[in-house]
């Protein structure tokens, strides 16, 4: 598989929503190129036909009444906020 | 013997017979942290004052001909990722430094029934994401039989505080080995249970697939007792396994006699250490003298282990941390005035490095062009490992194998190379990929004096041959090594 360039890094940063400066760009070029590297290794088994797993038990979709039941309420919900307004999360401006 | 390193059985029994309290317990703990915490930082917060007014609370219930569960009175640690309703719980991350959780995880809520006691949250690596108790926010965790190396991860904490005697046991979260390479290294008992076993509501989630929450205890005793409180069913859970939950103690008296064991030879990896290798197969030789079978095996098909793991992990590590975005909970960064600069820099400011190097990897293998090469293909070949442990256990009842294939290495020794990191959980991995129980009981000490542990891996929902075979080998082997500090 193909090496990973610093621009692919700060491609995949900005998906993540992380930023990173310059030196620590550098930084994890490297290590992820080792550590890709590595995994790519399962390329070479063959799983022509293999399905992929979805869950390692054979449980099928769990299903409940839809019951109206006591949840966390909205004060609650609210005490670790880092900023709010009245019932809301306060957030910056959405650019 | 002090009784801060007494079992909770051995309390228990000593609690009923009113030779002692909660109270004289829940203190001889707090004695012990305040001789050895500063060297060894296994906590993150105490709760000395609550635990104390719990106790009392106990011995008062006691007095009254209350009734003595297994762990009522009984001080234990927590790993600070598994929610308790308003004690601070912070993955060991700056990102939820403040958090306090509304609400209890279910295990919580278990051992709240027996009434147990709270000591504090064991310290561990940010969100589970390690293997030497190196990346938590609030420094590393110190292994107690030699402080100059580390007690393994990610649940550091919960395993030296067992072994140092500052909590009679602990729960701890295993993801990739998380529970059992730090018993290993610190020389305690650590349970990973099957895959649905015990609910993973409130732990706050690493990658989802894989997390099972589990024991760490100073015998084999304690392990079945703290299992037959924290499995079960949970409707908080989709994922946990329904049906009743067996008396895990029972098995506990069974025999091995015809017990049939493998030893994949995958797992006996190179690179091992001399004495570990000695010690596993000392163990191996025990089984055959208490009227065992023992054979070598092959799972080819581990060979790929790490890579999965090292794909899957951290794909669903990324989507699980996209809910820490500043927004409902923890750091913030305020100086932003626009949202999306809001999010990465509470993101880039509250994350650690591996964390980030974790999610990075893991929006790497999601993002398109890459999904079909890396995450599905880590998910096919996760099938071929599946079913070379289904096949393994038509013929054998156990595997057994080193939990790591080193003991403890030195503070610093891999924090700059984090693929040789990753590699020290090649023992540990497979088990969590396929969803087996599997346990690291205490082998025995290193020339050097370190903590050696063996492996036993059971199929999916026999962990009573997990647990007779480990009980077994625990009176076999006769550890009974504990740290000088």
């Amino acid at each position: 598989m193909d090496k990973i360039s610093k621009d692919d890094v700060r491609y995949v940063a900005k998906l993540a929503e992380l930023e990173f400066s310059d030196k620590d760009i550098e930084k994890f070029t490297s290590q992820l190129s080792r550590i890709l590297d590595h995994i790519a290794n399962i390329s070479s088994a063959d799983t022509e036909g293999v399905p992929p797993t979805s869950h390692i038990l054979d449980i099928k979709n769990v299903f409940r009444e839809d019951v109206v039941k006591e949840s966390i309420s909205q004060e609650s919900a609210l005490e670790n906020a880092p900023d709010r307004e009245s019932d809301g999360f306060k957030v910056p401006k959405i650019d | 013997m002090e009784i801060n390193y007494l079992t909770a059985h051995k309390l228990k029994d000593r609690l009923k017979k009113k030779e002692i309290s909660s109270t004289e317990i829940t203190e001889s703990v707090y004695s012990r942290i305040e001789a050895v915490e500063e060297k060894l930082n296994s906590y993150i917060r105490l709760e000395k004052k609550s635990a104390l007014k719990k106790a009392a609370e106990v011995d008062k219930y006691i007095g009254s001909g209350g009734e003595i569960s297994d762990f009522t009175g009984i001080p234990l640690a927590v790993k600070d990722n598994i929610c308790t309703k308003g004690v601070i719980t912070t993955c060991a991350s700056k990102i939820l430094e403040n958090y306090i959780p509304v609400y209890n995880a279910t295990v919580i809520e278990k051992l709240e029934k027996q009434d147990y006691v709270l000591v504090g949250k064991a310290n561990m690596d940010e969100f589970a994401m390690g293997s030497s108790n190196e990346n938590s926010h609030f420094g590393p965790v110190k292994n107690p039989w030699d402080t100059s190396r580390v007690p393994g991860g990610s649940s550091g904490g919960p395993a030296a505080c067992v072994a140092a005697g500052e909590a009679i046991c602990s729960i701890g979260s295993d993801t990739g080995g998380s529970i059992r390479q730090p018993a290993s290294l610190c020389g305690v008992v650590g349970f990973k249970p099957t895959y649905g076993m015990v609910s993973r509501y409130g732990l706050v989630a690493f990658a989802s697939s894989l997390d099972q929450i589990g024991p760490f205890t100073r015998d084999v005793e304690d392990c079945a007792a703290l299992l037959n409180v924290i499995c079960g069913h949970d409707k908080n859970d989709s994922t946990s396994i329904s049906g009743e939950v067996p008396d895990y103690k029972k098995y506990l008296e069974q025999d091995i006699k015809n017990l049939k064991v493998g030893v994949p030879r995958e797992l006996m990896v190179e690179g091992i250490d001399r004495e570990v290798k000695e010690a596993v197969e000392a163990a191996l030789k025990m089984v055959e003298e208490m009227g065992g079978s023992v054979e070598e095996t092959s799972l080819p098909s581990l060979e790929h282990a790490l890579s999965v793991y090292y794909i899957i992990a951290p794909s669903e590590a990324s989507s699980n941390l996209s809910r820490f975005d500043g927004v409902r909970y923890g750091y913030r960064n305020m100086e932003q005035k626009t949202l999306r600069k809001m999010y990465r820099r509470s993101r880039a400011e509250g994350f650690g490095n591996e964390v980030k190097r974790r999610i990075m990897i893991g929006t790497y293998c999601l993002s398109a062009g890459y999904y079909d090469a890396y995450y599905e293909k880590a998910q096919r070949v996760r099938t071929l490992i599946i079913n070379d442990f289904k096949k393994a256990f038509k013929k054998y009842d156990v595997l057994i194998s080193p939990t790591s294939p080193t003991t403890a290495f030195k503070i610093g020794e891999r924090t700059e190379d984090p693929l040789t990191m990753y590699l020290s959980d090649i023992c540990t991995i497979p088990v969590n990929l396929a969803g087996l129980p599997a346990v690291s009981i205490p082998a025995g000490l290193s020339g050097g004096g370190l903590p050696i542990g063996v492996q036993i891996i059971g199929n999916i929902m026999r962990e009573d041959n997990v647990l007779r075979t480990a009980r077994r080998l625990e009176e076999a082997i006769g550890f009974v090594g504990r740290p000088e500090l």
